[in-house]
């Protein structure tokens, strides 16, 4: 999902050879790059694209499975699903305070999520139809995450870094909640795997988009690979999460829905690997540029939580001001 | 754009014995708030029995460009290491 957070983002930067080689070195040293040190602006604005989008990520990823709370199954699937909405919350301000380190305010931030200047993973702009499609997404979207954001806890940047230890952390009970979802649903009745394998069917697809474009299409990929913004490219994680996927998948007894996924023994350096189907990027470039079932709903609940809570805001810098003034007449 | 909120620096100690330890931030009106926020953003698990918050514009950091001047003298003074004076091995442990 965070491999999205490139596209677009400008890379360029102004400053002198002999400066941006002494990066370099240190970033080839495997230094880690911390808020005040002296940066490329090109790496600081790739980072704040990142990171910032990265947040947007988990803000709006809650609305998906939020839109399940009340209608959880039973009391213990609800509690755990409340704690992972908690948890992706939490997610999204651990990241936004290590953006904010790089010079960008959280209101700049919320700002341009809202008039759609800033992007966040395309996933979430798909519906969540039945129950099954949470443990869909605790599953693939959180596997997904997951694979990309364990190389993100060794980014040189030393907050993004820290930030992503405390996440991936968190994040494997998400995965595994998931997938005992699924697990539930596939021993059930028909009617219920059924649910399961429709699930599976609709995010499939959109989980593989997660990584971003194709490595060839990938404009911004080479120069966040050389600053150790990344460390893998978008197709090899691809390939890592279809290689760890397709035997969850066969264990719960469901069909992955790519006709073409074949194992073949020549991949990943003949240890052996899936060849997938192609990707219908027409519909990922679509669904990233706004074009998606739910972006329009996506924002408009985003809108609406920050222009609703915008009274309580105020209040509390009120009731601040207020207490600060009585102790310094106190004084 | 109205007035930000403001930000705050979390420290915590996972258990006593330990020393609290920078965490990351949050953003609150005022302590309380900010020790509120920073309860339910960094210990939904067990991490700690004792949070601190300081307002982040409290802190005053030393400068890395100047880092070479600050740190570099501590490095020529190898004497202030025990490994810079010989003592006989007949001596034994020191």
């Amino acid at each position: 999902m965070y491999s999205q957070g490139l596209i677009g983002a400008d890379g360029r930067t102004e400053e002198s050879e002999a400066f941006l080689e002494a990066f370099q070195k240190r970033i080839d040293a495997e230094e880690k790059i911390e808020p005040k040190d002296a940066m490329p602006e090109g790496y600081r604005r790739t980072l704040i694209r990142q990171i910032g989008q990265h947040a947007h990520s988990e803000i709006v990823g809650m609305l998906p499975e939020g839109n399940w709370i009340t209608r959880a199954p039973s009391l213990k699937r609800k509690a755990a699903l409340l704690a992972k909405v908690q948890d992706e919350g939490g997610h999204g301000l651990y990241l936004y305070a290590a953006a904010e380190t790089l010079g960008v305010s959280r209101e700049q931030m919320t700002e341009e999520l809202h008039s759609g200047k800033a992007k966040y993973s395309s996933i979430f702009n798909y519906p969540t139809l039945s129950w099954a499609d949470i443990g869909a997404i605790g599953w693939l979207v959180d596997g997904a995450a997951i694979m990309n954001q364990i190389p993100l806890c060794r980014c040189s940047f030393g907050p993004y870094a820290r930030a992503m230890i405390r996440i991936c952390k968190e994040e494997s009970f998400h995965q595994r909640q998931g997938y005992e979802i699924m697990l539930t649903l596939c021993r059930g009745t028909p009617e219920q795997k059924e649910m399961a394998q429709d699930a599976l069917n609709r995010f499939w697809w959109p989980a593989l988009m997660m990584f971003g474009p194709h490595d060839k299409d990938s404009a911004h990929s080479e120069q966040s690979m050389k600053w150790k913004i990344k460390r893998f490219s978008n197709d090899q994680l691809r390939q890592k999460f279809i290689d760890a996927t397709v035997p969850q998948a066969e264990y719960l007894g469901l069909t992955v829905p790519d006709p073409d996924l074949r194992w073949d023994p020549e991949l990943n350096d003949g240890k052996g690997g899936y060849r997938h189907g192609e990707i219908d990027w027409d519909e990922f470039w679509r669904v990233v540029k706004g074009d998606g079932v739910m972006n329009r709903d996506r924002i408009a609940a985003r809108r609406k939580a920050w222009e609703e809570g915008a009274w309580v805001r105020e209040a509390a810098l009120a009731h601040a001001a207020k207490r600060e003034g009585r102790r310094a007449a106190a004084e | 754009m109205k007035e930000e909120t403001p930000l705050w620096e979390v420290f915590i100690r996972p258990r006593n014995g330990l020393a609290h330890r920078h965490v990351g931030s949050v953003h609150a009106a005022d302590a309380v708030l900010a020790l509120d926020a920073a309860r339910d953003v960094y210990t939904r698990r067990g991490e700690g029995n004792s949070i601190w918050v300081v307002p982040s514009a409290a802190i005053t950091a030393s400068d890395p460009a100047h880092a070479d001047e600050t740190f570099d003298p501590t490095a020529d003074k190898i004497y202030r290491h025990p490994t810079f004076y010989d003592i006989p091995e007949d001596v034994g442990h020191m």
